[in-house]
């Protein structure tokens, strides 16, 4: 899971990894009395799951009670780049005398992780060429290895050592929690020379959950990909009107790109695993049946030994309980799939020998409805 | 994987151990790999051994003693994601040289525990989250369908399962059979990479050409790329990216299907390809022709 600043710097004072001192809040209420405790100046940041939040006006300023009133619920209600304001941070401000960057990654090619850091910080790392990465197993960070890079990017004397201190903590951070990335952009140097963690970002691996209960309460999960989730499905919500379903995370994406192409707008990813059954199935358009703006569903299953008609019956039966009165273009791969379409002549749903053919229908038939 | 020939000139399969053997899933995949010609040995599942998979196949409580009765250096493994490291220590302990690992959600530190044992025993790992492999007509250690799959002189790599067979449906009735396929695995960090399983098939000289079938995130494709303009490997190679059109820092289904930035995003992956001369098929249904393209114009 993709944590939220606050989120990322409640496990980096947990490390003993210094930030500023800051209150979060999800509400306004909350939000007065946080500002009353940390006092004026300020800075209200938006907590989003994206970056850019600056450019977009998510973090500002805040000196008085008539500037809260009027930041903070601007703040809260603003979406970014898609994204809505999960949450209020409310920061004290730093005295910054220059701006690095420093993060462990897991690196995917190596198979290890790395760690980067650069004397350029506070802007997105692909963007900086000075880069000193070094590569350091499954293990703690060791002292020499902290050292030499604190070196490279022009620390020495007590920040050299500060910093080899604030490595090492994000190194057990990483391995401890089981994290893809932990990053600390920009780790600051202040005008009294000692170092802070302006910004973080931590991604943790999804499939280590069940080793971290303490983790779950930052976990972001909406209603339906909740039940998704139950069922075993992986489930991606977007802003488009075509439900995409199909069995194999590369089999929808592959039929996704293939809808995106034809100027199909995908509202669903819906990956109901390698396998296809008339449960699986059932359950998928039961999912989808709840998103109000789907207005036609796109379905692309491989079967190989899964029958066509096994797949057929579960629309069936979502047209005769009322689950569904949506138009279904289905491309079914497997045994008995002239059985299958004689079951689903006089049903909304349409069968299709090709999966370019099922994606022209699809999205022909919701442009016109539109 | 495809066997040897005996002091008498007879052929003989490579024995295949399953860890998991009768659980749910484990005991479907392992009637489906015996009704496919598999030579499955033996099967492991603690707290049952001594009694016996379909009257046929005898099941152990330890990958050891599976081992020690079959002689049996591959072993596929279907076990909850959970038991992953523990089974996977034991089946390379016991001394299991090709661990084809299925589980889906298998943690990634766990991976890489599980590669550091790989490395030090000197096996291979092919997943977690795999379909497997399979020689056409000859083995299938996986769960892959066997309809889509026909012998032929193709290899096709693949870090999706299902499209892994949609594809490979698509050579045979092209009229391009496999000679081998592999399955990557969808996780962020693989036993076997991309460039390893290329290594494994290159010099196979079955093998006319090669399909490429990877997916967003990572820079498996980049790297292989690379390796394939530094090494000046000539026979015709198609690939085919999923994901081109998903949305950044969304997990697309598998776990390693995610675009950081630009890290492991489509556009970098089909760049490199073309710097490779690897043309990028924008559907599935159109990596047969290019692959017919560059077959023709060797």
């Amino acid at each position: 899971m993709r944590l939220l600043e606050y989120q990322a710097k409640e496990l980096f004072k947990e490390f003993g990894i210094r930030t500023p001192e800051s209150i979060s809040s999800t509400n306004i209420e909350k939000g007065r009395s946080d500002a009353k405790k940390l006092g004026y100046p300020f800075v209200i940041k938006a907590q989003v799951p994206v970056g850019g939040r600056g450019k977009a006006g998510g973090i500002q300023k805040c000196s008085s009670d008539d500037e809260f009133e009027i930041k903070y619920p601007q703040i809260l209600d603003m979406s970014i780049k898609g994204e809505k304001t999960r949450a209020i941070l409310l920061e004290k401000m730093a005295d910054i005398e220059k701006e690095l960057y420093l993060s462990l990654f897991l690196n995917r090619g190596k198979r290890c992780y790395s760690i980067i850091a650069s004397s350029e910080g506070g802007v997105e790392i692909e963007s900086v060429k000075s880069q000193t990465i070094r590569d350091v197993g499954l293990a703690n960070v060791d002292d020499q290895t902290a050292i030499d890079v604190a070196n490279e990017i022009g620390l020495n004397d007590k920040q050299e050592t500060e910093f080899v201190d604030m490595l090492k903590r994000l190194s057990k951070l990483t391995i401890d929690k089981e994290a893809e990335l932990a990053e600390i952009n920009p780790l600051a140097i202040l005008k009294d020379g000692t170092l802070m963690a302006l910004d973080g970002k931590v991604m943790t691996d999804d499939n280590s959950n069940f080793r971290h209960e303490e983790l779950l309460k930052y976990q972001e999960k909406s209603e339906l990909e909740k039940q998704a989730e139950k069922s075993g499905f992986s489930l991606v919500e977007l802003d488009g009107d075509i439900a995409v379903i199909g069995n194999g995370a590369g089999l929808v994406m592959s039929t996704f790109d293939m809808l995106a192409d034809n100027g199909g707008k995908p509202a669903a990813f819906l990956d109901v695993g390698g396998g296809a059954t008339t449960e699986s199935v059932y359950e998928a358009l039961t999912l989808i049946s709840r998103m109000k703006k789907v207005k036609g569903i796109l379905v692309n299953l491989y079967g190989g030994i899964v029958k066509t008609t096994t797949v057929a019956s579960a629309f069936i039966q979502a047209y005769d309980n009322n689950l569904i009165d949506l138009p279904v273009f289905a491309r079914l791969m497997g045994s008995e799939s002239d059985k299958a379409k004689e079951m689903l002549e006089n049903t909304k749903t349409q069968m299709f020998d090709s999966v370019e053919d099922a994606i022209n229908s699809v999205v022909q038939e919701v442009n016109r409805s539109a | 994987m495809r066997g040897s020939i005996d002091d008498n000139g007879n052929y003989q399969k490579q024995p295949v151990i399953v860890q998991g053997i009768t659980g749910k899933y484990g005991s479907a995949h392992t009637k489906l790999m015996i009704e496919y010609g598999t030579n499955i040995v033996a099967g492991v599942t603690p707290g049952k051994g001594g009694q016996k998979f379909e009257d046929k196949v005898p099941i152990y409580n330890s990958v050891k003693e599976a081992v020690d009765a079959s002689g049996a250096q591959i072993a596929i493994m279907f076990v909850p994601a959970k038991f992953f490291l523990d089974a996977a220590k034991e089946a390379l302990e016991a001394g299991i040289k090709l661990l084809v690992a299925i589980p889906e959600h298998v943690p990634i530190h766990d991976t890489m525990k599980t590669i550091e044992l790989v490395k030090q025993k000197d096996a291979i790992m092919i997943g977690p989250n795999t379909p497997g492999i399979i020689i056409p007509k000859l083995i299938k250690v996986g769960i892959m369908p066997a309809s889509p799959f026909s012998p032929g002189n193709i290899a096709v790599l693949s870090k999706s399962g299902t499209l892994l067979y949609e594809i490979s449906n698509n050579l045979t009735s092209a009229g391009f059979g496999q000679s081998i396929t592999i399955g990557i695995g969808g996780d962020p960090i693989n036993g076997t990479r991309m460039i390893d399983a290329f290594d494994m098939v290159k010099d196979d000289s079955d093998i006319d050409g090669m399909v490429i079938v990877g997916e967003i995130g990572g820079e498996a494709e980049e790297v292989l790329a690379q390796h394939i303009i530094d090494i000046g490997f000539k026979k015709p190679i198609v690939g085919y990216i999923a994901g081109r059109r998903a949305p950044k820092e969304k997990r697309m289904g598998h776990a390693g299907a995610i675009v950081m930035g630009t890290y492991g995003s489509a556009e970098s992956k089909i760049t490199m390809f073309a710097k490779a001369n690897i043309p990028v098929a924008k559907r599935p249904g159109e990596i047969a022709i290019l692959l017919a393209g560059k077959m023709n114009s060797q």
